[in-house]
């Protein structure tokens, strides 16, 4: 593959720093360059070079930065720093590591929405990160890198870091405003979409930690360059972050396109000796699982798509073949179940139910059927709720039991004849124990 | 959060009456009143006014945290935005957001009481129950447990005991997926843990020494080939 954009020098001591940073070529000649360029030829050069959005979604970041409204209205700019998808852990490493990679492509990127006020919302738990992060706004203050008059031009920007208090939901864009305005972090109706009606109802761009650090490199090596990186519709390159049963895990920036078993085998060193790969999250545990016989999918959004799954933050979870799927659906159920805000109906009740069943099968009290109702609990989840939080547990849990029901029936039958009274019903010896039966 | 109903995480005010179980043998943690959601069977009480802001004059905030409050406060175009900053900062002087900290944070922030409970609740980072000064949060979610988070919290359990000053909590994933099973102790990172390591971990935790130094995640290097300094 072509070398690494993000990661190239991410090792190199003190890049956090922004001494360091300059010596690497950072806030060199493409940020004057960049802030130099008419808006709109900033926005087409965003557009042309195909960078999607990294956060999940994978909508057009270019198209996106359009949308903004033009005149002389309060603008702002999110950076979207709260990483609770489980499984993902890149903007951690790219925060902690080179954090000035990001402010460098907040200012280019507010630049091109015409914001002048930008937010970092950080989640709460990246305690040590939130330091470092800091500490480089501070020191890029100083610098005059993020203020009034950037560069001698006349664009100016605010930037502050924002911690938030551990929540899941506050990753979706609109619950994230309502929590970076103080509030429960409940999402919003849309439309109004935040570029119409954002932060303070203002005109809002918000956009993913690894989106915005990629924007430099883009400037630096123009559009077409970078469009030539990765596969058609997928361009240029993403950190994936893969855990789970694998012998090298961690992150690793690859060209989108590259072949699923060079990630998991190549770069991660595959399961341990002996075992196979039995099931694998591609972009996180919202997405529908794949299993040991998929490992040849090409790692891009579309052949994702097509496979009936999606890149969506880029989080390779491998499990291999001494797990039980009915383990990990049920702790995949148990996440969305904590996290769901309670704000819709299908998602508060329906990844409850879930959670309940789950139990169910593995207390040995559940029967075939209710597989098939948690079938149908998922399928009435799927896009009737303000946000996919819901959708996002009914995707992997409705293709776990979709790919693995033989195994789902098989556990219901064993856990069932070894504790013919479930979990619920003591034997009749313990309730006249308890004088219940008197 | 909302959703939970276990009545550990989404407690309402500070001075609920602790969780008993109240049939022998149930699993099922529930408030004395019986309920399994804390305030919801309280009926309110309608002799009283709701609690407005609290009075500047008569609720003496400590100089630092008043400024450190106002310093959140100055950065947003909607002073409310300070919220989740300024309930943090509270906590972290009071231990919980105890309704003296919540009553000090609505008298700077000009809010009131009910309000800034309403949005602790939603957090699972902001605690309204009193708990243990030293958190420690476990990550159990797919990753960490496919690696054996489940057994970690387990031996942590046991070698802590019931440490009054310790705050052990399962939590979701962590976003350090690479370092499983793993901990974050007071906001350091630690891990990959290995299970003779947890006895050590667990004297760490109770002397607030540093967790595990040879293990903590700002010193690890990154795993991608690509990535070595040139
Ligand atoms: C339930 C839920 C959780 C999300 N969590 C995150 C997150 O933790 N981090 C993130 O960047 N995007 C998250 N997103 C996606 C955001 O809503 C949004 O699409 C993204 O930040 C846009 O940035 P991008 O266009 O640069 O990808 C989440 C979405 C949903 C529905
Ligand atoms: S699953 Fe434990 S940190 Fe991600």
């Amino acid at each position: 593959m072509t070398g690494a954009i993000l990661f190239a020098d991410i090792d190199e001591p003190g890049l956090a720093t922004l001494d360091v940073y300059r010596r690497r070529g950072g806030y060199g000649p493409r940020l004057l360059k960049a802030l130099q360029m008419p808006r709109e030829a900033l926005v087409e050069e965003l557009k042309a070079s195909g960078l999607r959005g990294r956060g999940g979604a994978g909508f057009s970041m270019g198209t996106k930065a359009s949308f903004m409204p033009k005149g002389q209205i309060d603008k702002y700019l999110v950076c979207n720093a709260d990483e609770s998808e489980p499984g993902t852990f890149k903007d951690r490493e790219l925060m902690q590591k080179s954090p000035h990679m990001l402010l460098e492509g907040m200012i280019i990127a507010a630049y091109a929405a015409g914001a002048n006020r930008s937010f970092i919302y950080i989640r709460g738990e990246y305690a040590q990160q939130a330091v470092i992060v800091e500490r480089a706004i501070a020191e890029a203050k100083a610098a005059g890198l993020i203020g009034e008059r950037i560069l001698g031009t006349d664009f100016s920007l605010e930037l502050w870091l924002h911690r938030g208090a551990g929540a899941y939901i506050c990753g979706e864009e609109t619950g994230l405003l309502d929590s970076l305005e103080g509030k429960r972090g409940n999402p919003r109706l849309k439309p109004p979409f935040p570029a119409n009606q954002g932060l303070y109802q203002g005109p809002t761009l918000i956009n993913h930690v690894e989106t915005l650090a990629t924007i430099p490199h883009i400037v630096e090596m123009g559009a077409q360059e970078y469009a030539a990186i990765g596969v058609q519709n997928s361009t240029g390159t993403k950190l994936v972050s893969i855990s789970g049963h694998v012998r090298r895990p961690g992150n690793y920036e690859i060209e989108l396109g590259t072949p699923a078993r060079e990630l998991i085998y190549g770069l991660a060193g595959g399961p341990g000796e002996g075992r196979t790969v039995k099931l694998w999250f591609p972009g996180g545990s919202s997405s529908p699982v794949l299993t040991g016989d998929d490992l040849d999918v090409s790692y891009d959004f579309d052949s994702l798509a097509k496979a009936g799954t999606m890149l969506g933050s880029g989080a390779i979870i491998v499990a291999d073949d001494t797990t039980s799927v009915v383990d990990v659906a049920l702790k995949t159920a148990q996440f969305y179940k904590h996290e769901s805000c309670g704000k819709c109906t299908p998602c508060r009740e329906g990844t409850n139910w879930t959670v309940k069943m789950l139990e169910r099968v593995k207390s040995g009290e559940a029967t075939p059927m209710d597989l098939d109702i948690m079938a149908s609990v998922c399928e009435n989840i799927i896009g009737h709720c303000l946000c996919v939080l819901g959708d996002a547990m009914a995707m992997p849990v409705g293709s776990m039991i979709k790919k693995f029901r033989g195994e789902f029936e098989a556990y219901i039958e064993q856990a069932r004849a070894a504790n013919p009274w479930g979990s619920g019903h003591a034997p009749v010896e313990a309730l006249e124990a308890q004088g219940a039966l008197a | 959060m909302a959703a939970d109903v276990d009545g550990v995480n989404g407690g309402s005010a500070g001075d609920q009456a602790p969780i008993t179980a109240r049939h022998p043998g149930e699993s099922v943690r529930r408030w004395s009143n019986g309920s399994r959601v804390p305030g919801w069977d309280d009926a309110a009480d309608l002799s009283k006014p709701p609690a407005g802001v609290p009075d500047a004059a008569t609720t003496p905030v400590p100089a630092d945290l008043r400024a450190e409050i106002e310093d959140y406060m100055a950065r947003y175009p909607d002073h409310r935005s300070a919220a989740i900053p300024a309930l943090r900062a509270a906590q972290e002087r009071h231990g919980w957001c105890s309704p003296e900290a919540i009553d000090q944070v609505a008298a700077v922030m000009r809010l009131t009481p009910g309000y800034l409970v309403a949005v602790a609740s939603f957090y699972d980072m902001l605690e309204l129950q009193p708990v243990g000064r030293r958190s420690v949060y476990v990550c159990t979610n797919i990753s960490c447990s496919l690696c054996g988070a489940d057994e970690l919290y387990a031996r942590l359990e046991e070698e802590l005991g019931e440490d009054p000053g310790v705050n052990l909590r399962h939590f979701e994933c962590l976003g350090a997926c690479d370092i499983a099973p793993m901990a974050s102790v007071d906001g350091v990172y630690v891990g990959p843990i290995e299970p003779g390591e947890i006895a050590e971990l667990a004297e760490q935790i109770r002397t607030g020494a540093a967790p595990l130094p040879a293990k903590q995640l700002l010193d690890r290097k990154s795993a991608d080939p690509g990535a070595a300094p040139r």
